[in-house]
Order: C-alpha cells, then sequence, then structure tokens
C-alpha cells in the first residue's frame, strides 16, 4: 500500500488521511486520564485477594484518618443507599461493592477517595478486612455438580449455579442426519478464557455539581447514550441531568462497554465529597476483574459422507460466565449469535445447546472483538471441518471448497434462521489461495516433511454476523438497537455530523465524514464529526459487534441523503424551476438537458438560510435527523491462510506468512480497513500462539499482570498480506458490511489449524490454545493439557 | 497502575559515597532499576532507601585485561551486546543480551542489576556461571573475588552484605573456547521457560574445558555440575552432547508452572544443552572440526 | 525533595515525594499528558520517552533518578513549528488508530533513525519489540518508520 501522499483528499470514499491524527502524533488525544479538574480527588478500588470468602467484618477506620483520605465507601454505604448491588446487560444482578460475600478474586469491596493517587493507593492497605474462605468453583465443568459450592447464594430460590440453557436448530432432525452420516467426527474444542486487555484500561472521572444537580461523567466507554440512561434507571438520578462524555479512547475491543464498579463508586465519591473524582484502574484490576471474553467449552460433531459432503453440525456448550452474569448482547441472545456455528457452509441440519453456569472468576464473557460470540462459533466450526479433512484425508482448503455455500444461494438462510445477505464465498477462498501460492506451499511442505521439518497450512473462512440490529428482535436492557444520527449544514456550506457511536481507533471522524462527502460531493475536510458526549450527539446504542458501519453508517447515508432531498428543493426554487426537472451530480443539482443551470451545495446551504421564499413543505436550513433500524445483520466474510513453521525439538511456533482476504462490502477508506484487519490479524496470533487467563484450583488468577497475560508484538507478527472481494450488502444505503471485528474472528482457527496441521506427522488433530510452545511439544507426545487451568 | 510505597533516595558521588550510603539497613543500590522498581511497585520490595549509582560511570566500561574479560558492573546490557570484543571472546554473553528483556529495558538495565536481583530466571546468571565468571565486590575494606558459581544463595539472594557493591565481572579468557546461549521462551521479552549456556574448549580432539549454565530450572548456583563433569576429556560429538544434556535435565529441579509442565522443561534443558554444545563447537571450530 | 528536570528543553524545579514515578511527573505534575501509562509491569511501552537521549519506560524511573538530566517526550519532537518525518510518517502511513501506543513508538523510532537512518523492516521490528499496539498489528507502523526513514527532509508543515 503506498503511502497517502499520493492520494489527493477523496470527494466520499477512498484512501484518506485520517482527519484525527494532528492531535495524536501531537500528543494532544484528550484521554480519561488526561482529564484534570480544580479540586479533583483520585479513587482507588481495594479488592479481594480469595476467589470465594464471606466477608466477616470492614474496619476502615485507620484508612479513613489518613490525612489525605477524603471518604471511604463500602458495600454497606452504598446499601444505604440502594446501589450496593446494580443490573447487569443481561439481567442479573452484581455487586458494586461487596456486602455479604466475595466471588471472585479481584472483586471490588471498598473504595477510598483521596488527594492524589499514590495516597489513594496507600490508604488501601490501611484497611482491615476479615475473610472467611470458602471453596472456590473454578473449573466450569464442575460447576453443576451435585454438591459444589452455590456461588450466588445472594439470589433468592438459587440452589446451583445454573444461569441459563439456550437452544438453537433442529435436534431431531440432526440426531436423523448424524444417524444415517457415512462419516461422523467428534472433538472437544476449548475457546479459552482470554482478554480485550486494551492499552489503556478502563477509567471515569465523575463530577457531580451540587448546586445545578448535574452529573458529568468522563468515561472511555463504547456507549455513552446506554450508559447515561443504565445511571439514570439504576441511581434514579435525572436523565437530562446527567452527561456522559467519552473522549478519545486509547483502545475499547469491547472491554469498555458495560459499567464497571469502579465507574459507580466514583461517582458516588463525587456526590459524597462535592469534588470530582478520577477512577483508573491498573492493569491487575484491568486484566482481574473487567469483562473477559470467551470460555466456552464446546464439545463439536460433524456429519459428512465419504467424499467429503459436510451434512450437519452439532454443538454442545458450557458457558463459564463468572461470578455474575455481565454478558452484553441483545436481550434474546444469551449466547449472542453463536447460532451461526453453522459456519459457510451449505448444511443440512444443525443444533446447539448453550448451558451457562456461574463460577468463581471475574463476570463478562463477550468482548474482544467477538461480534457477540461469533468468535466461538466460528472457530469451532473451523476447527471441526479441519479435523473432518485430518479424518477424510482431505485437503482442509478443498474441503471447504467444496462445501461452500454458492453464490446463487444468497440471501441464505442457515438451519439455525439466520439470514445471510450476500456473498461470493469461492471467488474469495480462490483468490486467498492464488495469493498464498496454496498448492506450491503445499509441494514444500511435503518436502519439508520427507526432511524431518515441521510446516504447518492452516485455512479458515468465517461469515460473521454484525451491525446489531433490527430493533424488533434486538434491544440492550430493553433498548432497541436502532442508531441516530444528525447532519447540519451551515451557511457557508460546511457541516457537522453528529452520531451515536463512539470510535476506540476506528477512524470514525474521518470515515464518517467520507459518507456524508460521498451522498452531498462536500469535501470531508468540512464536515466535523461529533461523537462520544450525550449533550451533543443523539441517542444510540454504541460501538461494539462492529455496528458502526452498518448502523450509524446506514443512519449517516439516509440523513445525507435527506438533506440532499432538501437541497433539492431549495435549488428549485433557486433556478425556478420544478425540483422534478433536476439532476444530481456529487456536489451538485442541475437542470436536466441543461447542465450549466445548476447550484452547488455550497449555494444551495446559503440560500437555504437566506431570504429566499421556500416552497411549501421546506422550513428553511438544511439539517435533518434520522433513526436507522437496520432491517438485518450483515454478514462481512474473509478467507485466511496461515503458514507456520515449528520447531520439533522445543514446540516454538513461527508465523512465517498470513494470508488474509476479506469481503466487507464496500469500504468507505481501503487505509482503513487493512488496518483494521492488521490489528485482527495480531489478536489471532495471540489468542492461538500465548494469550490466556487461567486459574489454579483455589481460583487465584494466573493472568494478572502483562508479565502473564502475553501479547504479540512486531517479533511475532508477519508482514501481513491482504487481499479483498467485494460483494456490497443488498440491504445496506451504501452496501457496507462493517469489518472491525473480521479479522479477530477469522485468525485464530487459521493459526491454529495451521499449528495442528504442522503436527500431523504424530498423528495430531487437535489440541487447544494458546499452542504455546510447552502445549505444541505435549500434543506432539499426544499429551496436551488443559490451558484454562494451572499447569501441573 | 500500581506505584511503590514511600521511599527515601540518595545519589551516590562516589563509590566510597555509595558503600557508606548502602551501610544502612533497607538500603538497596539501584541503577537501570528495572529489576528493582517494579518490585518496588507491586510493593515486594520495599527499602527504606534507594541508593542511586547511575553517576558512578566510571564503573561502566567492558576491557580486557591480561588474560580475563573485565566488564563493569553498570555496564547496560545494550551496551554489553554491541561490544564487539566481548562478543568475539564470548558469544555466549551476545547470544544472552539479545534475549534479554526487550531494546528499551535494555537500554537501562545493568549487567550488575541483574545479577544481584538473582531472579531464577535471569539469563545472565546461567551465561557467567557457564563462563565461570567472577564477581568482585567491593566494600570499604577492599574488594573480595566470589566466582559466580558461588554468588547466588537462593532466589532473589546474593552474597551482598550492606555496606558492599558488586562493581565488577570478571571472565576468564580460555583461548580457543566456543561458547553459545539458547533459550526458549513463549514470546519476544519473556522470562525463559528454559535456557542454557555452554562454553567449550576441545584440546586433541576431546573436551578439555566445559561449562553448562542453566536457567529457570532449579539449578544450584545455575549450574550443570555433572553433565560438565561428563564431558570432560569425551569427544565432543552428538552422542557425548546428548548424554550431556540428559545429565543436565535429570539433576536440576524444575517446577510446573504457566510457562511449562515440569517434563517439557527437563526435555528444553536435554535439548538446548546439546544445541548450545554443538554451536559452541561450531564457534571454535567454524571450519569444522578436524 | 526537590528535583530539576530538563524536559524538551526548559528547566523544571518542583517538590516532590522521592517515590514519584517519572511518567507521573511529567503527566500530573508537569501536564504533559502526551505520554501514557498502561501496565504495572515495565511491559507495554506507551511510558516511553528520552532521558538523557535514550528511550526508558518512565514507569520504571523514579522521578529524583531524572533530577539534572534531560528528558524528551512526544511533546518535543515538533521542532519550530515543524513536524518530525517521523510524526508526519504515521498520519501517512496510517500507523495509528486509537493512538495510545503512539507515542512511545515514535520516540523510539526517532531514536532508531538517529543511529540507523535506513533500517530494515526487520531492525524496525526489533526496535519497537518492547511496546504493545493493540491495533495495527505493527505492521503500518513500520511502514510509518520507513516513510520517515525515507523523507529525512520533509518540508511540509502538516496542518
Amino acid at each position: 500500500m503506498t503511502a497517502v501522499e499520493e492520494h489527493p483528499t477523496p470527494l466520499g470514499f477512498g484512501h484518506m488521511k485520517r482527519k484525527e491524527d494532528p492531535r495524536f502524533i501531537r500528543g494532544r488525544g484528550n484521554y480519561v486520564d488526561d482529564v484534570r479538574l480544580p479540586g479533583m480527588l483520585h479513587g482507588a478500588v481495594l479488592r479481594s485477594p480469595h476467589a470465594h470468602a464471606r466477608i466477616v467484618s470492614i474496619d476502615t477506620t485507620a484508612a479513613e484518618a489518613h490525612p489525605k483520605v477524603k471518604a471511604v465507601i463500602t458495600g454497606e454505604t452504598l446499601a444505604g443507599l440502594n446501589l450496593a448491588w446494580m443490573p447487569t446487560i443481561s439481567y442479573d444482578t452484581q455487586a458494586v461493592l461487596a456486602t455479604d460475600k466475595v466471588r471472585f478474586q479481584g472483586q471490588e469491596v471498598a473504595f477510598v477517595v483521596a488527594e492524589d493517587r499514590y495516597s489513594a493507593r496507600d490508604a488501601l492497605e490501611l484497611i482491615d478486612v476479615e475473610y472467611e474462605p470458602l471453596p472456590a468453583v473454578v473449573d466450569a465443568r464442575h460447576a453443576l455438580d451435585a454438591g459444589a459450592p452455590v456461588i450466588r447464594d445472594d439470589k433468592e430460590g438459587t440452589n446451583d449455579n445454573h444461569i441459563f440453557d439456550w437452544e438453537s436448530g433442529d435436534a431431531g432432525r440432526t440426531e436423523e442426519v448424524f444417524r444415517n452420516a457415512e462419516v461422523t467426527v467428534a472433538e472437544d474444542i476449548l475457546y479459552p478464557r482470554v482478554h480485550p486487555a486494551p492499552l489503556e484500561t478502563c477509567g471515569a472521572v465523575a463530577d457531580f455539581d451540587k448546586v445545578t444537580g448535574k452529573l458529568t461523567i468522563w468515561c472511555n466507554t463504547q456507549a455513552p447514550h446506554a450508559h447515561r440512561t443504565l445511571y439514570a434507571l439504576v441511581a434514579g438520578l435525572p436523565e437530562h441531568k446527567i452527561r456522559v462524555i467519552s473522549p478519545d479512547i486509547g483502545g475499547g475491543f469491547g472491554n469498555k462497554v458495560g459499567i464497571y464498579p469502579g465507574y459507580v463508586c466514583a461517582v458516588v465519591g463525587s456526590i459524597v465529597t462535592g469534588k470530582p473524582v478520577k477512577w483508573m484502574e491498573d492493569r491487575s484490576e484491568n486484566l482481574m476483574s473487567t469483562s473477559f471474553a470467551r470460555d466456552f467449552h464446546m464439545h463439536a460433531e460433524i456429519a459428512a459422507t465419504r467424499d467429503g459432503k459436510i451434512q450437519a453440525v452439532r454443538v454442545n456448550v458450557l458457558a463459564d460466565h463468572g461470578a455474575f452474569n455481565g454478558t452484553a448482547q441483545p436481550t434474546n441472545y444469551p449466547a449472542g449469535f453463536f447460532g451461526v456455528f453453522t459456519g459457510s457452509y451449505d448444511l443440512e441440519a444443525a443444533y446447539c445447546k448453550v448451558t451457562g453456569v456461574y463460577t468463581n472468576k471475574a463476570p463478562g464473557g463477550v468482548a474482544y472483538a467477538c461480534s457477540f460470540r461469533v468468535t466461538e462459533a466460528v472457530y469451532v466450526v473451523e476447527r471441526i471441518v479441519d479435523v473432518l479433512a485430518y479424518e477424510l484425508g482431505m485437503d482442509p482448503a478443498e474441503l471447504r471448497m467444496r462445501n461452500l455455500i454458492q453464490p446463487d444461494q444468497f440471501p441464505y438462510t442457515c438451519q439455525t434462521g439466520w439470514v445471510y445477505d450476500s456473498g461470493n464465498y469461492p471467488a474469495t477462498l480462490r483468490l486467498a489461495m492464488d495469493i498464498a501460492g496454496y498448492e506450491e506451499l503445499r509441494k514444500e511442505q511435503e518436502a519439508k516433511r520427507a526432511g524431518g521439518d515441521l510446516m504447518g497450512i492452516g485455512v479458515a473462512f468465517f461469515t460473521e454476523a454484525v451491525g446489531a440490529g433490527p430493533r424488533k428482535h434486538m434491544d440492550i436492557l430493553g433498548l432497541g438497537m436502532a442508531d441516530g444520527a444528525e447532519l447540519r449544514v451551515h451557511p457557508t456550506g460546511k457541516a457537522v455530523l453528529r452520531i451515536s457511536v463512539q470510535s476506540q481507533g476506528q477512524g470514525h471522524e474521518t470515515t464518517f465524514a467520507q459518507i456524508v462527502a460521498e451522498e452531498l460531493g462536500i469535501s470531508p475536510d468540512d464536515i466535523e464529526v461529533v461523537h462520544g458526549d450525550t449533550d451533543q450527539t443523539p441517542f444510540g446504542l454504541g460501538t461494539y459487534g462492529s455496528r458502526s458501519t452498518p448502523v450509524s453508517g446506514a443512519a449517516t447515508a439516509v440523513v445525507a441523503r435527506k438533506v440532499r432531498e432538501r437541497a433539492k428543493i431549495v435549488a428549485s426554487a433557486m433556478l425556478e424551476v420544478a425540483p422534478e426537472d433536476l439532476e444530481w451530480e456529487k456536489g451538485r443539482w442541475f437542470v436536466r438537458g441543461d447542465p450549466d443551470q445548476g447550484k452547488t451545495m455550497t449555494e444551495i446551504a446559503m440560500a437555504a438560510h437566506s431570504n429566499l421564499e421556500l416552497p411549501e413543505g421546506i422550513e428553511g436550513q438544511l439539517d435533518a435527523t434520522c433513526v436507522y433500524n437496520p432491517p438485518n445483520l450483515t454478514y462481512p466474510c474473509g478467507a485466511y491462510i496461515c503458514v507456520v513453521d515449528v520447531d520439533a525439538g522445543t514446540g516454538k511456533v513461527s508465523v512465517r506468512r498470513f494470508i488474509a482476504v476479506d469481503d466487507c462490502g464496500v469500504r468507505i477508506n481501503p487505509m482503513i480497513v487493512e488496518g483494521q484487519v492488521h490489528g485482527g490479524l495480531a489478536d489471532g496470533i495471540g489468542m492461538a500462539l500465548m494469550e490466556v487467563i487461567a486459574f489454579d484450583e483455589d481460583g487465584n488468577c494466573l493472568g494478572g499482570s502483562f508479565m502473564d497475560y502475553l501479547l504479540p508484538t512486531s517479533m511475532e507478527c508477519p508482514s501481513w498480506e491482504l487481499g479483498e472481494t467485494v460483494t456490497p450488502s443488498p440491504h445496506h444505503p451504501i452496501g457496507a458490511k462493517g469489518i472491525g471485528e473480521s479479522a479477530t474472528v477469522g485468525s485464530p482457527p487459521a493459526v491454529v489449524n495451521a499449528v495442528i496441521d504442522a503436527l500431523r506427522p504424530f498423528g495430531i488433530r487437535h489440541a487447544d490454545m494458546p499452542l504455546t510452545p510447552a502445549q505444541v511439544w505435549r500434543a506432539a507426545q499426544g499429551q496436551p493439557f488443559r490451558t484454562d487451568l494451572a499447569i501441573q | 497502575m500500581q506505584v511503590p510505597s514511600h521511599v527515601e533516595y540518595e545519589r551516590a558521588t562516589s563509590v566510597e559515597h555509595a558503600l557508606s550510603l548502602l551501610t544502612a539497613p533497607d538500603a538497596r543500590a539501584v541503577a537501570g532499576g528495572h529489576s528493582l522498581i517494579p518490585m518496588m511497585k507491586l510493593r515486594l520490595a520495599q527499602p527504606e532507601v534507594i541508593v542511586d549509582i547511575n553517576d558512578l560511570t566510571e564503573l561502566a566500561y567492558i576491557r580486557r585485561e591480561a588474560d580475563e574479560l573485565r566488564i563493569g558492573a553498570l555496564t547496560r546490557h545494550a551496551e554489553l551486546l554491541a561490544d564487539t570484543q566481548a562478543a568475539q571472546l564470548f558469544p555466549i554473553f551476545a547470544d544472552a543480551e539479545r534475549v534479554i528483556a526487550d531494546p528499551v529495558v535494555r537500554n537501562w538495565g545493568t549487567v550488575g542489576g541483574s545479577l544481584c536481583q538473582a531472579d531464577p530466571s535471569e539469563d545472565l546468571s546461567a551465561a557467567f556461571a557457564a563462563t565461570r565468571a567472577i564477581a568482585v565486590v567491593r566494600s570499604a575494606d577492599g574488594n573480595r573475588m566470589v566466582p559466580v558459581r558461588e554468588f547466588h544463595l537462593g532466589p532473589y539472594e546474593t552474597v551482598i552484605g550492606p555496606g558492599e557493591l558488586l562493581i565488577e565481572v570478571r571472565v576468564p579468557v580460555v583461548p580457543g573456547a566456543g561458547s553459545a546461549y539458547e533459550k526458549v521462551e513463549r514470546r519476544v521479552g519473556d522470562w525463559s521457560i528454559a535456557a542454557v549456556g555452554a562454553m567449550l574448549r576441545i584440546d586433541g580432539g576431546t573436551i578439555a574445558t566445559a561449562g553448562i549454565g542453566l536457567t529457570a530450572v532449579g539449578a544450584e548456583h545455575f549450574v550443570a555440575v555433572e553433565a560438565e563433569d561428563y564431558l570432560g576429556g569425551r569427544p565432543a560429538d552428538e552422542e557425548t552432547f546428548r548424554a550431556a544434556g540428559q545429565l543436565a535435565a535429570a539433576h536440576c529441579h524444575p517446577v510446573a508452572d504457566q510457562r511449562g509442565p515440569e517434563d517439557y522443561k527437563r526435555h528444553l534443558v536435554a535439548e538446548l544443552t546439546v544445541r548450545a554444545l554443538r554451536r559452541s563447537v561450531n564457534r571454535a571450530y567454524p571450519g569444522g572440526m578436524i | 525533595m526537590r528535583v530539576t528536570v530538563n524536559v524538551n528543553g526548559t528547566e523544571y524545579v518542583r517538590e516532590v515525594e522521592p517515590r514519584l514515578l517519572l511518567i507521573h511527573f511529567l503527566r500530573d505534575e508537569l501536564g504533559l499528558t502526551g505520554s501514557h501509562w498502561g501496565c504495572d509491569t515495565s511491559n507495554c511501552g506507551t511510558c516511553v520517552v528520552w532521558l538523557d537521549g535514550t528511550p526508558v519506560k518512565s514507569c520504571t524511573v523514579l522521578t529524583p533518578m531524572a533530577h539534572g538530566r534531560q528528558v524528551r517526550t512526544v511533546e518535543g519532537l515538533e521542532q519550530d513549528g515543524k513536524l518530525d518525518p517521523v510524526q508526519d510518517g504515521f498520519m501517512q502511513c496510517h500507523g495509528l488508530q486509537c493512538g495510545f501506543c503512539t507515542p512511545g513508538m515514535m520516540m523510539t523510532a526517532r531514536w532508531l533513525l538517529d543511529r540507523n537512518p535506513d533500517p530494515s523492516e526487520q531492525e524496525i521490528r526489533e526496535a519497537i519489540s518492547g511496546q504493545v499496539c493493540r491495533c495495527t498489528g505493527y505492521e503500518n507502523i513500520v511502514r510509518s518508520v520507513r516513510w520517515a526513514a525515507e523523507h529525512a527532509q520533509t518540508e511540509e508543515v502538516s496542518a
């Protein structure tokens, strides 16, 4: 890709330097920890060292006596305000500060407010908590054993650790297909607990003004409006007096969607002290207590004919939700969009059952670019398809090619009822294979194997389901997932777009300006994009699940078209013709058959504010608003190929090449799309080879720092090789599908498939992530270990 | 972010000044600080006084003196990595430095600091043990020489007492020897899962001198004594190396942790011993052994 | 205790607790919030600044250790209103997304280019291997540094 200096600013879609960059490269980003208010105090959270324990007593006297401490808040304090517990997005409750018990290591127990962050940290050591440790439930596979300790004894009528059962597909039909199939293969496949680990941790500055009664919260939240409404509902504060400002965010990846106890404590702290209170968590708090991702224990089965026609897939899932059910997904989908485990293949039948359980671990589960559990769905189907290829002795690319949904089958309703909007899967896979030089790679592998060297080639094809979603089916805590957009055109022809989604690095200030530019012919440099401040933007559910382009992008296109239509009427008045006599070329309306007779958007904007007499039906000015309710999700897809070399003597995996062909429909800014893909591919290397949050038998978290939770660096990542196919979404106003999570979804199976392929000489067909050197070596010995528990 | 508890700060203006400051109980010397300060932030270390010795630039050098390579304790990892003389005499050090932490940390961390931190997974300890280096410890009474193989008393514990400072490490030059360091880690910058450093001198077709240092596997004084003893007098061939590797693996004490289970770590010791020995020979005889 | 630290050419004299980490001194005491922090264990590298001309993880330095020394941060990359080629390169090649790791990456890149004006891709990757990015997959960071190497004499004063 050439640098953008060689591309002029496009009047719409295309390569374009980012408008947000000038402040970041000068170190002038405005992140939450950069916020400094007069008199601001600092909060710190005291956390439980135990995974499961009764709280006998909490003595805060020494902490309160610290000269720089202004307040100490405990669960008891909050209980008096009815705030010791708060609702979660999954209609459960979560403790803000523990009262009766602590239920995971790292759970919030007390909150100190002090003059500076060092004193706040010191004061934590002065709080004396007496615990009575209880046996912990750590292994999800034993959470439902008879006699297992009951974690949620705070919930009336609860006498086990069961949360929900959910199923999708046709169990009877699927069983019939399996019974009659020539080949059936089963495998236990774990998607271990991992963490989004954005580089900026979660935090907030809460400022309650006693005089005006207004609460202003700076918070690095991906969903500022949802937060505002929740604070109003939960804390009983009047919503019009709450302002949530989401400034620049240093990465979200689904970690910054929910309301964390620290935010609530900061709000209470501000109310109690009358001063702004800043709470920024440290990295160990982030890894140990905020929303983790995945933790799906899956039993997958696949049925096929001997010559490789895949007939059915069946998956049984045990979902570890931690101590509180805090997964963030639409209400009717307790297992998110896992229903797309049917994958990219034309199946006769499919069925899945998901059972959610509590364990003594941090709450969460839906995060880290999962598109609401699509990562889990894609991983399980791409792994089991590879296991089938192994058993059939078939090339994994060929097996996929034989079974991919064909272009003429779209829109395609899969066996669990999801309507995939468009795609040309064979072309996408073929392109990836061409870029990779697939046949040559297989020849090279054959030669290497003959010489005793381990080389692996992994293939993965994924279909994503993003852009939640149609409000009839999709809401979060009863708030429909439609998003608003407001577009205002100033008299001098410059524009301001206000949107409800919130960027954490995806470049919305640029891409959304480009959408407006494409519709109106105003330069993106003349379009200001406002986001993140609930006082300044329309309501919407925020950025996650790759929904910004599919939903807010659509809203933006629609609102820009409304403005264009209003402009048409104004132009018709200016030109003294009927609106039907006008045609549009980007940037101007002109008289059909007389192109010199036209008016530019700039001229129209001024006229719309002038004393020009306007016809019936138009009120002057060009402003418009809209709320976009998507008719369906969008379905980006991709074909990924990974090439690895494995050192047989040490188990060390080296990723030699990674080829990624993505189809996200129409691309607004190819440079930004590629950047999104690059980032997600690195995630795959991370999860496949090194990332995991494991626990020992006492529930101690073994992934609580960046020394333990390893993230891939520039050395583990190859130079990514990208390609594209474009099948526009038929229902999206600009045909775009969204790209934010695609690469994180598709890359882990590609890498794992490659490593397992490398180990073929050892007769290995599966081993669980992360495939660290130890795990690879053990797998080669036929003794892989469980990666979610402490290594014995 | 985690922050240290209260501490006093003193800056040493000379070695003598540093020594007098270090007589105070709970005083710790800090140079690069990339071992000590992280522990202070986690409050695992809570010294009363930090004695900053970064101005003692006279302790930063790498020079050949007679039959020794002498490395000042304040030498930064990056400097040892880049030093061509050291790399020529002891490629084991360049090998090890290349895989210690990351480039930014190597700018500041020092050779002395790493040795004194005495982390069981610290790489230079095994490299210096393999090369039979000697630590020079200065106090008000003068210098005492402590073989690196006697320097560590246990995890995070060395022979350095109050009022003492490690000022230099001396490595005896062994003409004709080859050396190498082999490390396996889960990711660049991580501590070793296991690592092996080796040095070999061959005379008359058999091994005359052998040093094998082991990292992160609980080897006493970071040394594989049984493997070293075995190698003496034997031909420098694959069979000998494999046997030495098995001995090294059998006589260390790896503990299962999130880096790996015990059997894998022992396997690594055996495998990496062979690789380190093999590379040592190839370096001693780049054209092949006659 | 009193410390005097020269930051980006300006001398600052402040009273600080000896335990104050340099990153907090820069951000909270001096208001230079361009350098960031992101971990507890000196792994992430968002805090990288120069100390006496050499990149250091400023979360692992006590402020008094910088007394009498020179610090350079991202705010000091721009000189006389002209952006450093590294800053330009990151904009030209989409080397940043959320921007959180960017200041640290640029400081290391600037130091690398000062010593090695024509680094290979591998040398660039090695130089930044102690710093994490969660957004870019490193590809465009490497390209940005290459761009800066190729445009060492940039005339452009970018917006």
